[in-house]
């Protein structure tokens, strides 16, 4: 159970940037090292927690911390994913203007900007292979990318035509 | 005051239950309820808030609701210690939908794993994600996380260098993404 919360812990400790910057943390921590799910299982997790309401990371902390450990290892993943935000925008709202005006902060965010976004565009290949892309179904992904990049559709249609996309076929396959 | 717990409360919670779509969208509904609804502070304020939120560690919705809780009790003539308060209340309301809703489909998935339904589902789903994961860097690479290219080049350059660092060492000598992340903003210290 401390486990879970000192997992999330750290994993809310060191997101830059929201939901999508935590699944290479995520990636490292929970499937490589600690093994609560595997590569494939995390692909799903994704789907699921981006089609449900609310905080894209928090959903992630609640399932893995559910698997884990039942409706308490859900609330400690949870905690620990909530709790450094928490204390440090408290503190920053404390002392905001001298945060605001140090050149020195500014210059650290400009400087970890560019590897955040690098470590949200290097899972892409990775989970490529957990999904099992192949030539039959590689158009998926690159309509879902361009769609969402160019068209400015929400992903959540993206997900919702996906799933449905998935079931009508299963269901055709099998009559 | 309690008036004011109780809308904090109850606005969260409805942005918690209907926010789809992650942070970004969770922040202009927060925007239309806060700014323009409720007028717990200014447009310059919440803009502030939204870049603290972007550039602070932990998701961006947890973030601001802790922000918007502080700033609209310290806004209605409350002391810090009451901020705490609102931002607590604004913290949980914004994740306890969720947490509803996913302890009950967690259980619900892990039961019917191996549904055909739910297999052949997903199996749509799994080809999408990773298109939304590759939307999701490809949008943020832009002037915003790397700089102009003729106006600022030497952030622009400097960026495209981490980017490539970052990518390297991830891939190929499977950093710990922390230790990247520590390195990447120290030289943005020493060379912005």
């Amino acid at each position: 159970m401390f486990d879970l919360f000192k997992t999330f812990l750290q994993i809310g400790l060191f997101t830059f940037g929201g939901g999508y910057a935590m699944i290479p943390l995520i990636e490292k921590k929970v499937v490589d090292e600690k093994h609560w799910v595997g590569h494939e299982e995390l692909v799903d997790l994704i789907a699921v927690a981006q089609s449900c309401p609310g905080i894209f990371a928090v959903n992630i902390s609640i399932f893995i911390g559910y698997k884990q450990r039942g409706v308490w290892g859900a609330f400690f993943s949870t905690l620990g994913a909530c709790l450094p935000s928490f204390l440090i925008i408290l503190l920053i709202a404390f002392a905001f203007l001298q945060f605001r005006d140090n050149p020195w902060v500014e210059k650290f965010f400009k400087g970890l900007r560019p590897a955040v976004v690098a470590l949200i565009a290097a899972p892409v290949f990775r989970m490529a292979k957990s999904a099992k892309i192949n030539r039959y179904n590689v158009w998926i992904p690159i309509f879902a990318t361009f769609a969402i990049w160019l068209l400015g559709v929400s992903p959540i249609y993206i997900i919702l035509i996906a799933g449905l996309g998935g079931y009508a076929y299963g269901q055709y396959l099998r009559d | 005051m309690v008036v004011l717990i109780l809308r904090l409360f109850w606005t969260f919670f409805l942005i918690g239950l209907f926010g789809f779509g992650g942070g970004y969208a969770m922040i202009s509904m927060i925007q239309t309820e806060v700014v323009t609804h409720q007028h717990w502070m200014t447009m310059g304020q919440f803009t502030d808030i939204v870049a603290i939120s972007q550039s602070t560690p932990g998701p961006i919705g947890i973030n601001s609701a802790t922000y918007v809780g502080y700033t609209a009790m310290l806004n209605a003539g409350y002391d810090p210690a009451w901020g705490i308060l609102g931002s607590f209340i604004a913290t949980f309301a914004v994740v306890f939908p969720s947490f509803v809703l996913m302890l009950i489909i967690s259980k619900f998935l892990m039961k019917y794993k191996n549904h055909s339904a739910v297999e052949s589902t997903f199996m749509g789903l799994r080809p999408a994600v990773v298109g939304l994961l590759a939307a999701a860097a490809l949008l943020l690479m832009n002037e915003e996380n790397f700089g102009n290219m003729s106006e600022t080049p030497w952030q622009f350059w400097i960026s495209v260098a981490m980017f490539c660092f970052a990518m390297i060492a991830h891939r190929v000598y499977r950093t710990n993404p922390i230790t990247i992340i520590l390195l990447c903003g120290i030289t943005g210290m020493l060379l912005f």
